[in-house]
């Protein structure tokens, strides 16, 4: 049994033992016996921490003797800091102030409807809204309504609550520095000084409108722009303009002559409505109580005959 | 929480990989990155890769050189950081050469993916593993937890020695483990502090031989790498963040055990406060049915003279 020289610092947790009294003789010795005395001094250390170590008490497992180390004695720094205590979900602290415990739920449950076992949630699960052939109407329901869809619209209202609650947890457990550790913030898009909104994504259909936006300022409009396979024809948004041919036979059967026959039948009828709705409206009032419109057009025609001859005489 | 989306791991094997590398109150074991900066020699390239060998199972190391790194300037840090970030690595190695700092080691520590601290350290007389010859029965295993033994009145003297022990052991000693394979402990690291700022390293393979106690007798061989450690420059780490490091789970639950006496007649003695019972605020359990049998005969007695009470509902229950 080799005896412990005292001073020895051993940390059996780190395998480690530490000779603070050894001094090094001032001269160099030369490299060979540096290294002899360091080894020799090492297995003196080294021997000294088996000691302990094998005088631990050992367990036999089936490859050998194990044995339970104890703690480290050197204090060495973390290397990420410590977790934040979570604070309680909404549900949570609602449960500790009522007392509800947790019970144990089991994974199978009998169906009454179908009269076999299923699962509690998931594929083909108990108390499914699907199954329900018929449901019963109540003195409460009103007429119109459609049981099977306020039963849909219910569970999604439902499952939206849920969805609420739960990014408001998410975002209190954020605020207290605590956030769960798979769940990651991403920032989705970066604050603009100034302005309040953040710029939206073009969606897929706006980006494939935007090669041919761009090619209206070519010099041919982008009509004869080499496209990619797979690219759309560009949207022609607006009117498309129709122009008289060049050359054409007088008659009645001219295109001239129909453009503008359809265009005088336009405007009389516009002026029709016109007139029929001022008719309309001064029918409450007697004509002579209408303010006479005549006198100022005769008055309109005088003063532009006399400004033109007052423009002719020199 | 406008700007930023919520993003969770799709797959169970991702969730597996986050909650890893998240902060726990029992960490995992630091995990060494080794890189190399714009210059190195052919003794520094095997060092590192050495060093590599030796700490296989958690160490990752980067090849190429990287301009960019200065750890003791404050701008060249954040490549550093970067890397410890992505590769979850909290201990680096950083190998570089240069006129002025030949065969230059940074070993530093990081706290939260940021410096904590560092030890600039020159390599001389370096001897390669090839270069010893020994028994092939005798070489380690890969991953065996080593034996540290550290010599010398330095290591308690000189400030830059101390951290550099703290640094070595962080670097060799592995992972922390409660159960050790007695049979399997087959090498050891002696590090012995020859001057004020040298230190001789070496690396030494165990041979237990049979002695007269359960206790074997351990004998050292000389196998792996040896080096002369220089020490040249070191950062130790800010108070504040000290402290916040150094802090663990097991100093914030010291609490005194309160309201408990010892008395020499009735031994141990407890103190128990009961709180004031609130018998207004209590919420009451829904116990609808008394309290609908209670509503009920109440209206019964009151509205006993009224016209047309409502008959009671017979309950079988």
């Amino acid at each position: 049994m080799e005896v412990e020289q005292k001073g020895l610092e051993i940390d059996l947790g780190n395998l480690m033992a530490y000779d603070p009294h050894h001094h090094f003789p001032p001269y160099l010795p030369s490299r060979e016996e540096l290294a002899q005395q360091c080894l020799q001094k090492g297995t003196e250390l080294v021997q000294a921490i088996a000691f302990d170590l094998f005088n631990l008490p050992s367990t036999e497992d089936r490859d050998g003797p194990i044995v339970t180390l104890p703690k480290p004695t050197t204090r060495l720094p973390r290397e990420k800091r410590l977790p934040e205590p979570k604070p309680l979900t909404k549900w949570e602290a609602f449960a500790k102030a009522k007392g509800i415990r947790k019970r144990k739920k089991d994974k199978l449950v009998f169906d009454e409807q179908t009269g076999t076992w299923k699962r509690r949630y998931g594929y083909d699960h108990v108390n499914d809204d699907n199954d329900v052939p018929i449901i019963d109407a109540k003195m409460t329901d009103e007429p119109g309504e459609d049981p099977f869809a306020k039963r849909k619209a219910d569970k999604k209202k439902r499952v939206e609550k849920q969805e609420k609650n739960r990014l408001q947890n998410l975002k209190n457990a954020a605020k207290m520095g605590s956030l769960p550790s798979h769940v990651q913030l991403a920032a989705t898009a970066l604050p603009i000084t100034g302005t309040q909104s953040a710029p939206t994504k073009l969606s897929k259909n706006e980006l494939q409108d935007i090669a041919g936006k761009a090619g209206t300022s070519t010099a041919s409009g982008g009509k004869f722009d080499k496209k990619l396979p797979g690219e759309k024809p560009e949207k022609h948004e607006g009117k498309y303009r129709k122009f008289l041919p060049v050359v054409e036979k007088r008659g009645a059967d001219s295109q001239e002559r129909k453009q503008t026959e359809r265009a005088v039948t336009i405007i009389n009828a516009k002026k029709e409505k016109k007139q029929s709705k001022r008719s309309e409206r001064s029918s409450s009032t007697p004509s002579k109580l209408k303010p006479n419109k005549k006198s100022h057009k005769s008055f309109k025609k005088g003063s532009s005959k006399k400004s033109s001859k007052q423009g002719k005489s020199k | 929480l406008d700007m930023l989306k919520i993003r969770t791991p799709k797959s169970q094997r991702a969730k597996r990989a986050i909650e890893k590398r998240a902060p726990k109150l029992v960490e995992n074991g630091r995990k060494i990155l080794i890189l190399q900066g714009t210059k190195t020699s052919s003794t520094l390239n095997a060092i590192l890769t050495e060093i590599y060998h030796l700490k296989k199972e958690n160490a990752v190391r980067y090849t190429r050189k990287n301009e960019n790194i200065r750890p003791f300037e404050s701008g060249g840090e954040t490549s550093l950081e970067f890397f410890s970030l992505k590769t979850d690595c909290s201990l680096f190695v950083f190998g570089s050469h240069s006129k002025k700092r030949p065969n230059n080691l940074v070993i530093g520590r990081t706290y939260d993916h940021h410096i904590y601290d560092l030890v600039e350290v020159g390599v001389e007389n370096f001897k390669s593993l090839e270069s010893f010859t020994y028994d092939k029965k005798l070489a380690p295993h890969a991953g065996s937890k080593p034996f540290i033994a550290f010599i010398g009145e330095g290591f308690e003297n000189v400030e830059e020695l101390k951290h550099l022990k703290e640094m070595l052991l962080e670097l060799l000693r592995g992972e922390v483990v409660e159960n050790l394979y007695l049979a399997g402990v087959d090498h050891a690291y002696v590090c012995t502090a020859v001057s004020s700022n040298r230190v001789f390293f070496t690396h030494c393979a165990l041979r237990l031989k049979k002695s007269g106690s359960i206790v074997p007798r351990t004998e050292l061989v000389e196998v792996g790498p040896s080096m002369d450690l220089v020490v040249r420059r070191h950062r130790l780490p800010n108070d504040g963040l000290r402290k916040i490091a150094m802090k663990t789970a097991k100093d914030q639950v010291k609490k005194k055990e309160k309201n408990v006496s010892k008395d020499v007649v009735e031994g141990k003695v407890g103190k128990i406060y009961i709180p004031e019972q609130k018998v207004g605020a209590t919420t009451l359990p829904n116990r609808a049915k008394g309290v609908k049998r209670e509503r009920r005969e109440a209206k019964v007695k009151n509205s006993g003279n009224d016209s047309a009470s409502k008959k009671p509902k017979t309950n079988t229950d």
